[in-house]
């Protein structure tokens, strides 16, 4: 499968997709999700302070994920350069966020990846990677992850939509959970999900389709009863999160016929107590270009932070965290339901 | 206004709330036990989803199929876990039907020489 960009979707241009969750939203009508908050009382939504930076290095990635977010695949060329990680590195030694978020497409594919976790990471802040687990199978040069990972204590955070193939392989491409399997093994082999290691490997769980995750502590125990008893893997939390009606899982939604419903079933969940806690309020997005957002489905919605300061050079905190989080329908999502961040359920 | 060709709408489910418009005090306390059955409780509540899902089949309510089909995806539950409680809702309808047949047997057996 290509990304919707190297195929010429009209879904791969952002106000497309905003246009037609406006469409969905009128055609149904969906309170706008600014109204929701007003009646919540969150209204104006502000952010608390920056906990976390989350630094989207590029959407070159090997895998072609059918619920991808950011469209990313091997076709997709965006890296975001040295000098673009520099001035990223340059925040977290002028401010005191605390985590450092690194995503992509998959991350380690940008060639400055080990040098910006080692700065990184030398700096005393947590470093946090999204690794899709077969890049660690992607070649010579990926083999030795594993190890360079526990050196730097980074910690892994993994996408493994299901403990079985069928719906794993259907959402992120055939073959994709039999590597997934042999690259946590690799993982638990350096000490990564190992209790007393202290090397934390967390996994993400997406439902495969168009329908809600269910409680984040239920799907924990059954993944790791499963994984455990079928592969003999280990790791620390399963962190649930639910597919946001945009971009490649737009695209199914609309071809599967299920779009409406999902945006009612998204619109009928709304928990104004995970709303309070989603992770737009603590979190800066960098783009692969410098260019900063609320979180990385703005980013990819090309939605950038409201105020004067819009790149991570120019970057200002006590202006970024005055500035009013830019919303959309697609913020449905974060708060059906127990809610979802990048760290899983929220409420 | 057009001719309505089924009894059954799947747009309905979503009504299933609005019963409460004539007797809100009924409803509620229908609502009420009905959350508590499902709770987790000495059975979790995927346990609970799977044994909906089974009734739902027996009863061959088809709002029911739906919403419990979504509720067991939802909750994690596999498909050979939601086929397995299928047959098994299938089995006991199955055998109900065939466990009338030793009346049939007796019956037999007294008329016969």
């Amino acid at each position: 499968m290509k990304s919707l960009l190297a195929r010429g979707s009209e879904l791969s241009s952002s106000s497309e997709q905003l246009k037609i969750l406006t469409d969905v939203s009128e055609k149904k009508s969906l309170p706008l999700f600014e109204t929701k908050l007003e009646g919540s009382g969150l209204a104006p939504f502000l952010p608390t302070r920056i906990e976390i930076l989350q630094v989207n290095v590029g959407k070159l990635c090997n895998q072609t994920c059918k619920h991808c977010h950011v469209d990313a695949g091997p076709d997709r060329k965006e890296i975001m350069s040295q000098e673009t990680m520099r001035q990223c590195l340059d925040v977290l030694t002028g401010s005191e966020i605390p985590v450092l978020d690194i995503t992509g497409g998959a991350p380690e594919m940008n060639p400055n990846f080990r040098w910006f976790v080692e700065e990184a990471s030398g700096l005393g802040r947590k470093v946090l990677v999204r690794c899709n687990l077969t890049i660690l199978l992607a070649g010579e040069k990926f083999r030795d992850l594993p190890e360079f990972f526990a050196a730097n204590r980074v910690e892994i955070v993994s996408s493994l939509p299901y403990f079985q193939k069928r719906r794993t392989d259907a959402q992120r491409g055939e073959g994709v959970f039999d590597k997934s399997v042999e690259a946590l093994r690799r993982l638990n082999s350096v000490g990564y999900g190992i209790p007393g290691s202290g090397l934390v490997l967390n996994l993400v769980y997406n439902p495969a389709g168009a329908f809600l995750p269910g409680g984040q502590s239920t799907l924990e125990g059954d993944f790791k009863k499963e994984l455990k008893s079928q592969f003999g893997v280990d790791f620390n939390s399963l962190f649930t999160i639910t597919n946001m009606p945009i971009s490649r899982f737009l695209e199914y939604l609309i071809e599967s016929g299920n779009l409406e419903e999902y945006m009612e079933k998204l619109v009928s969940s709304y928990n104004p107590a995970a709303a309070v806690g989603v992770m737009c309020r603590n979190t800066l997005s960098v783009g692969w270009d410098g260019n900063l957002y609320d979180c990385d489905f703005n980013q990819m919605l090309d939605l950038p932070v409201a105020g004067t300061v819009r790149t991570i050079g120019d970057f200002h905190l006590a202006s970024l965290e005055k500035r009013k989080i830019r919303l959309h329908q697609h913020c449905y999502g974060c708060t059906a339901g127990s809610g979802s961040s990048c760290g899983g359920a929220i409420a | 206004m057009a001719q309505e060709t089924t009894y059954y709408k799947p747009e309905d489910l979503k009504k299933f709330g609005n019963i409460g418009e004539f007797e809100p005090d009924l409803a509620k306390k229908f609502f009420d036990y009905y959350g508590a059955v499902f709770a987790d409780g000495a059975l979790s509540a995927k346990e609970k989803s799977l044994i909906a899902l089974a009734v739902a089949h027996v009863v061959q309510c088809p709002y029911c199929i739906d919403a419990y089909t979504a509720d067991s995806l939802e909750k994690g539950v596999t498909e050979e876990q939601m086929w397995e409680a299928i047959h098994v809702g299938a089995a006991i309808r199955g055998g109900a039907s065939l466990v009338h047949s030793v009346q049939a047997l007796n019956k037999v057996k007294e008329l016969s020489i």
